[in-house]
């Protein structure tokens, strides 16, 4: 049993820190992607789109079946054998790709559950004065699904900052990548392994305040 | 004006419309009564598509569609040339009053926002709300939404205005006001279909009463002589059921 190096991990602090905006570029990216991804293939569970419904749900089954881990190697180091064009790929974009296609899986069914959760009398209602069946689900449906998936999706946009994580097998020096090279470096392990889990932890904690604003926000239709 | 042939609607193995024949004059207001179950609403739904009719013709205006293959567009443009007031209100959950009103000047009718905001204020001054253009829908009581529902339905100008049971969602104190508003409507030469249980309303309000049972319409004629006079033995047994 050794004492902690805390000299050594608050000179570590500023280093990690110099690649959070690597991991917030990462997630956020991602967080973006998936949302509009995950949006548009639970549309499609919802209305059922004739020969692209099986599609779909192929899909979706893929990427919540298998782990990420796996699915950002076959992108990284798989694909490009089969398909020569993705060697250009750099270890940041197939990170953002991956975590992209894995979290707008998961996503895609809490949005579909919010859109089924809509009472049915809110479609009769923009059918009834002649709205379109797509100007319903944007401008009725969907922001009110928006509400009630909200909280889900806050907990898949901390997910995905922390499975950001994973890029650093792909060669991406982010937080972790970094933690890992000062480690090799000083042979601190717990330490530098101790400052990188205690930053991804601050950055979840500061995101989670933030949820609580966003579902005030999002709840002030229902707010007396 | 408006003329249905032969509108049928089965939901499984029951018959709920059997082939309705009906014709509305330009301005004029019929209400449907009957017992319970007997189509009234369903009547209403399938003029409007909220329910798919399995056959029958309607035609509004210089508009006809035929019920059993109806495409897209010509649902959407039958739902343009009318409007419909729901039990439970149904207003958009995430839209003020005013937004709720303007929502169809926007998106259907194409009109600027500004020039639907102008539009939808005179709607709520209408209809007694224009305090309460900025309030979400869970902080009106009953007899508001309601009375918005009523403006949301004014805002898309369309030919027919259909009521379904548009006061019986409602606390017995708010059922005055949206009755009131109604009277308004109808003041205006306003093309209405309304079912409702409010017979004394009926009566006023009404040119041609119909009255419904077992998807049928099995009498029809002004006020006075319906509920005063009905040649139907039926019709006289729900009279009698309900008071009158």
């Amino acid at each position: 049993m050794r004492g902690l190096d805390l000299d050594y991990m608050l000179g570590l602090v500023p280093v990690i820190l110099g690649y959070v905006p690597l991991t917030l570029l990462m997630a956020g990216a991602g967080m973006v992607l998936a949302l509009v991804l995950g949006s548009l293939l639970a549309v499609e569970r919802v209305i059922r789109v004739p020969g692209l419904d099986w599609l779909v749900i192929l899909f979706i089954s893929f990427f919540r079946g298998t782990p990420l881990l796996v699915q950002l190697f076959l992108f990284y180091y798989g694909l490009p054998q089969v398909l020569p064009v993705l060697t250009q790929i750099n270890g940041v974009t197939a990170a953002i790709m991956g975590l992209t296609l894995h979290f707008a899986a998961y996503m895609a069914e809490s949005i579909r559950a919010a859109i089924l959760g809509v009472d049915r009398s809110q479609w009769e209602a923009a059918q009834s004065i002649g709205m379109t069946q797509v100007q319903t689900m944007r401008r009725i449906v969907l922001p009110q699904a928006a509400r009630v998936a909200a909280p889900t999706l806050v907990n898949y946009f901390i997910d995905m900052i922390k499975s950001t994580s994973l890029a650093f097998t792909l060669g991406v020096t982010e937080m972790m990548g970094a933690a890992q090279k000062e480690a090799a470096g000083s042979f601190l392990y717990f330490e530098a392994f101790l400052v990188v889990a205690i930053l991804y932890w601050l950055i979840v904690e500061i995101l989670s305040q933030g949820q609580k604003r966003l579902e005030r926000v999002l709840n002030r239709t229902v707010a007396r | 004006m408006i003329r249905i042939r032969g509108l049928t609607k089965r939901f499984g193995d029951t018959t709920v419309l059997d082939g309705i024949d009906l014709d509305i004059a330009a301005g004029e207001r019929v209400v449907v009564i009957g017992p319970s179950g007997t189509g009234k609403s369903t009547l209403l739904r399938c003029i409007n598509f909220l329910d798919r009719p399995e056959a029958g013709r309607i035609g509004i205006g210089n508009l006809e569609v035929d019920a059993a293959r109806a495409s897209r567009a010509e649902i959407l443009a039958l739902r343009r040339a009318t409007a419909f007031v729901f039990q439970n209100y149904a207003l958009f959950a995430n839209k003020t009053a005013k937004e709720n009103v303007m929502e169809a000047l926007v998106t259907v009718q194409g009109r600027s926002r500004a020039e639907a905001e102008i539009r939808a204020r005179e709607i709520l001054s209408e209809t007694g709300l224009a305090d309460k253009a900025d309030s979400y829908p869970t902080a009106l009581s009953g007899g508001q939404q309601q009375r918005v529902g009523i403006g949301r339905a004014m805002a898309t100008d369309a030919a027919l205005m259909l009521f379904d049971e548009p006061t019986s969602a409602l606390d017995p104190e708010w059922v005055g006001e949206v009755l009131d508003l109604m009277r308004r409507v109808a003041e205006r030469r306003q093309t209405m279909l309304i079912v409702t249980h409010e017979m004394q309303f009926a009566r006023e309000i009404a040119d041609r009463i119909l009255f419904m049972e077992g998807g049928r319409i099995v009498e029809s004629g002004p006020p006075a002589k319906l509920f005063d006079n009905p040649d139907d033995e039926r019709t006289r047994r729900f009279l009698r059921r309900v008071g009158r």
